[in-house]
């Protein structure tokens, strides 16, 4: 089963994944309300990328990871955990380190608007409307524990 | 639930459990190396499974599909009558059981009476793209599994969500889905849920089937009377939420009390959680306002499924006067009629019969002790948006919760304790925050958090195409 995430802040980084290989996610501009930046670090290699959603390179990138993808890394933290984002990067972070810190990748291109598009669809599940007839498939998951 | 009737519930397994569920295990070690790379030892489970279903209707068809998946040919219909032979056997596991929990409770359950056929809903080739990734699973098998084949569903559920009598199918789907990538690649992966993915690929299959009723069926009529709450079950996966009700329904015509649920469930993201998930569900006000202010609620003409689920209507529903589920469980319980389970969704896993357990003193870890008969607790199962927690539990005095059969044994799953707070004794139930936590320390924490239900709405305005 999939082991629940921790809640956390989503104002600054909406959207965090692991999935296809890359830890990924959305990270809304701080000074344009309708830009979002698309970053992504891959597993084993730690190339990282971030772009806006039209394709448009970060110009933070010179060299070492930008602000929104130091800020994706953080929020990756609070919702994974510190092992389970490392395990999946397949990083050695040592114990009081930054994760981004750890990361030992260059700059390289990735699909933006694939990651983008699994953003749009997560934002979707939101438009579904509620039901009221049951879904006795549910009693296979039941509700993430309380964790207080 | 007395002392004597947890005594009366068998210790063991109804006779033939353990022979049905290793036909079950047989068949679900096939799916975890692929149906193409069938052993010769592997490809014995499905033709067991045809060998013990022989003399029922199945038995030809299943004879025929173990032929057919052995020589390495796998048609959706072979595959159907697998899923179909191992519902069929779980389904008489959950019989023997059920019916060994109502002898001991004294439960009397109504027959079952089947609706009228919805009519097709013209979802039909959004059923055959789920039979082909289902079938794509059963080929490769759970070792097998990439990211490629787990995105392959991502299509299948979004249009499966789109249309309204599907939502059954979609939401099992996206549970799958989730859970498989998560775990993927599981080449190498140390254990895997075995038989709970096998489960699964086997609902979705049936439900996937161009006969599958849409929905959960049509409503075997309307009732109306007092609805008196028991106490709410929530269950959620990254993208779906549900709260079910469990109450005593009054009939206003003076008719014999029954067990009901009532359901709301919504679609979600994985980063809403807790307390949060009651706001998804805001639409109904008077059934959350009864959870939270342990209310009556007087009900009019509310469509019932002939599984005891009213299809709720918030508009025809008016809160009532003040009702403890103690003092509901206490008087109505042993008295009400149970319902009858739909055939297609027995499985052991849907047993969830409310309870009102008393009278015991807890053990070292967390067992119910009934003069010297032993009930465990899950307290797994208690949801994060809810203030009962395991030490709240284990200091109680009463209990109303679920009997449910998992792992092999009786466990009971608290809904509502009375404890001593504060060295008063208080009923706490897992609905007490539905319209809002009332938890100083966990209202400043949402706080802190932002309200990731209004953040993530206004992201979805802002980007999302129309």
């Amino acid at each position: 089963m999939v082991p629940p995430v921790q809640p956390r802040k989503l104002a600054k980084v909406p959207f965090v994944e692991l999935a296809d290989g890359r830890l990924q996610g959305v990270v809304s501009s701080g000074s344009d309300i309708g830009r979002v930046y698309v970053s992504s670090i891959a597993s084993g290699t730690h190339a990282y990328n971030c772009s806006t959603n039209n394709n448009r390179p970060c110009g933070g990138l010179y060299g070492s990871p930008c602000k929104h993808l130091r800020a994706l890394a953080a929020e990756a933290v609070l919702q994974y955990g510190l092992d389970r984002v490392a395990r999946y990067l397949r990083a050695d972070v040592p114990e009081g380190a930054d994760l981004v810190d750890c990361l030992d990748g260059s700059h390289e291109p990735a699909p933006a608007a694939m990651v983008f598009s699994r953003f749009l669809r997560h934002l979707a599940y939101l438009e579904v409307p509620d039901t009221t007839v049951p879904i006795p498939e549910l009693h296979w998951f039941p509700a993430a524990g309380v964790r207080r | 639930m007395l002392a004597a009737q947890l005594a009366a519930l068998p210790d063991g397994d109804p006779e033939g459990v353990q022979e049905a569920l290793a036909l079950v295990n047989g068949l679900d070690d096939a799916l975890v190396h692929g149906l193409a790379r069938l052993s010769a030892e592997r490809a014995e489970a499905p033709a067991a499974l045809a060998a013990a279903l022989a003399g029922t209707p199945l038995g030809e068809r299943l004879a025929e599909s173990s032929e057919k998946v052995a020589s390495g040919s796998v048609a959706d219909e072979h595959l159907t009558a697998l899923a179909g032979g191992r519902a069929a056997l779980l389904g008489a596991v959950h019989d023997a059981l059920l019916a060994d929990l109502d002898a001991a409770l004294g439960r009397e359950r109504a027959p079952w009476q089947a609706a009228p056929e919805p009519e097709a809903d013209g979802a039909a080739h959004l059923l055959g793209g789920a039979r082909s990734w289902l079938r794509e699973l059963a080929i490769t098998g759970w070792r097998g599994v990439d990211h490629d084949l787990v995105t392959a569903a991502d299509q299948i559920t979004e249009a499966l969500l789109a249309v309204p009598g599907r939502r059954r199918l979609a939401v099992l789907l996206d549970g799958l889905a989730a859970e498989l990538r998560a775990c993927c690649p599981a080449g190498t992966a140390e254990r895997l849920p075995v038989r709970r993915w096998a489960d699964l690929w086997t609902r979705a299959l049936l439900l996937a089937q161009d006969g599958a009723p849409p929905g959960a069926g049509e409503p075997v009529g309307t009732v109306s009377g007092r609805l008196l709450i028991l106490g709410a079950d929530v269950h959620e996966h990254a993208t779906a939420v549900q709260v079910q009700v469990h109450a005593v329904l009054e009939p206003a015509d003076g008719g014999r009390a029954r067990l009901v649920r009532a359901s709301a469930a919504a679609a979600k993201v994985d980063t809403i959680t807790g307390p949060a998930l009651w706001k998804l569900l805001h639409r109904h006000r008077v059934l959350l306002g009864a959870l939270t202010d342990r209310r009556a609620v007087d009900v009019t003409d509310l469509p019932l499924l002939g599984g005891g689920d009213l299809v709720w209507h918030d508009d025809r529903a008016v809160l009532g006067k003040p009702a403890d589920p103690f003092t509901t469980a206490r008087l109505l319980l042993d008295g009400a009629l149970a319902p009858a389970e739909p055939p297609l969704d027995r499985h052991p896993v849907r047993i969830a019969e409310p309870v009102l357990v008393e009278g015991y003193t807890v053990t070292a870890d967390g067992s119910f002790d009934l003069d010297g008969t032993v009930l465990a607790v899950d307290t797994e199962r208690l949801p994060s948006c809810g203030p009962l927690t395991p030490e709240l539990v284990a200091g109680s005095t009463a209990c109303v919760g679920l009997v449910r059969w998992d792992g092999g044994r009786w466990l009971l799953q608290p809904l509502a304790v009375q404890a001593k707070v504060k060295r008063q004794t208080t009923a706490i139930t897992t609905g007490d925050w539905a319209l809002g936590p009332t938890d100083p320390k966990v209202v400043k924490a949402e706080a802190r958090a932002g309200d990731a239900v209004a953040v993530l709405r206004e992201r979805a305005g802002r980007l999302l195409r129309r």
